[in-house]
């Protein structure tokens, strides 16, 4: 009795762990910038999804309906059968065009890419994110989790320490968001340009003064996957628009 | 690469003030800024945007460096009548881009 009672506590303690209530980077930007990301004749993320509608009517449309891809881009990553792994939306479209198209990927966080997976992040605008309900895909995620928690790089932060711990409060003169991936990929006006989670996540880590994974290596898959857990629900808001 | 968004009103009465808006791709590259050779990249900005409406010119701006990647630009137009609105940008290194927006009549 006494164990159960002590696992109980450990149970919610983790779950305390989580910021609640959640709350998506959309909400806790600047009301300017949101003006900027809800308007599509201002939003600079919607030259990516017009050039990425383009190349889905010349190279996908032969397989898949523009309205089949309502909600794909909330479910991601998701498990691929071939490769006995999860894979992101972007390795999918690169996937797909290698395996059904018969054509070369495009290089990883190429603007043709970041178009594409733009383009089919903003059929689920508005839509909750569903993970991937893959019982196979544990495993990725839980690592995933393990990642999110260890401590990195010389100023030896984890991600949680920043985005599950000081949520709100102010890194220098930015706010800590709580890290909820509903955006992506984003516009951020830092960057003057369009990019994707993992840049996101490389940024973190430069941050913290930490070897940033190699470009489309599998630890931004799990971490994406647990991030993707971590904001269940939560509502997509993509293209977004970050400062 | 270069895309330009111009988005005019579905329609529009005659002597109406429509808004239009303009969003061009480019980097507008300072020429100020180290590259990560730590060597000053080259300018390459946008100079001049220009809109005609039906062959007459209904805005003009000059551009300069400090203008953010991506620029967004806004004009006031009176409709006169049915028509087409051309929307032409030039810039460093031979850069020309042209995009046609139509108006109609409500």
């Amino acid at each position: 009795m006494k164990r159960v009672a002590w696992l109980l506590l450990v149970a919610c303690a983790a779950a305390a762990a989580q910021p609640a209530p959640r709350r998506s980077g959309y909400q806790d930007m600047a009301r300017s910038t949101q003006a900027l990301q809800d308007d599509d004749t201002q939003n600079p993320a919607m030259l990516w999804v017009q050039d990425g509608e383009q190349r889905f009517a010349t190279d996908c449309k032969r397989c898949h309906e523009p309205a089949s891809m309502r909600g794909v881009a909330a479910r991601y990553p998701a498990w691929d059968a071939l490769l006995g792994k999860p894979v992101t939306l972007a390795a999918r479209i690169n996937l797909c065009r290698q395996r059904h198209v018969k054509a070369a990927p495009l290089s990883i966080e190429s603007d043709a890419l970041l178009g594409l997976e733009a383009y089919l992040a903003r059929q689920s605008r508005g839509m909750p994110i569903v993970p991937d309900p893959e019982p196979r895909t544990k495993p990725f995620r839980d690592e995933g989790e393990r990642l999110f928690r260890q401590r990195i790089g010389q100023l030896g932060f984890s991600c949680a320490q920043c985005h599950d711990d000081h949520p709100g409060q102010r890194l220098a003169g930015s706010l800590i968001p709580q890290g909820h991936p509903t955006g992506y990929p984003i516009y951020r006006l830092e960057w003057q340009g369009m990019g994707n989670l993992q840049r996101r996540l490389r940024s973190c880590m430069f941050g913290v003064r930490a070897e940033p994974f190699a470009y489309g290596s599998e630890g931004y898959t799990n971490l994406e996957l647990y991030l993707k857990a971590r904001a269940a629900g939560m509502a997509m808001d993509s293209p977004g628009v970050r400062p | 690469m270069a895309r330009a968004l111009v988005r005019t009103p579905a329609t529009a009465r005659p002597g109406e003030v429509v808004e239009i808006r303009v969003l061009l791709q480019h980097p507008m590259e300072t020429g100020f800024r180290p590259g990560a050779d730590g060597r000053v990249l080259p300018r390459d900005i946008v100079t001049r945007v220009e809109a005609h409406f039906e062959g007459a010119r209904v805005f003009a701006a000059d551009l300069f460096p400090a203008i953010a990647a991506n620029p967004y630009l806004a004009f006031p137009l009176r409709i006169t009548g049915a028509g087409n609105l051309v929307v032409t940008f030039e810039g460093d290194n031979g850069f020309t881009h042209r995009e046609t927006a139509a108006i109609r009549l409500a």
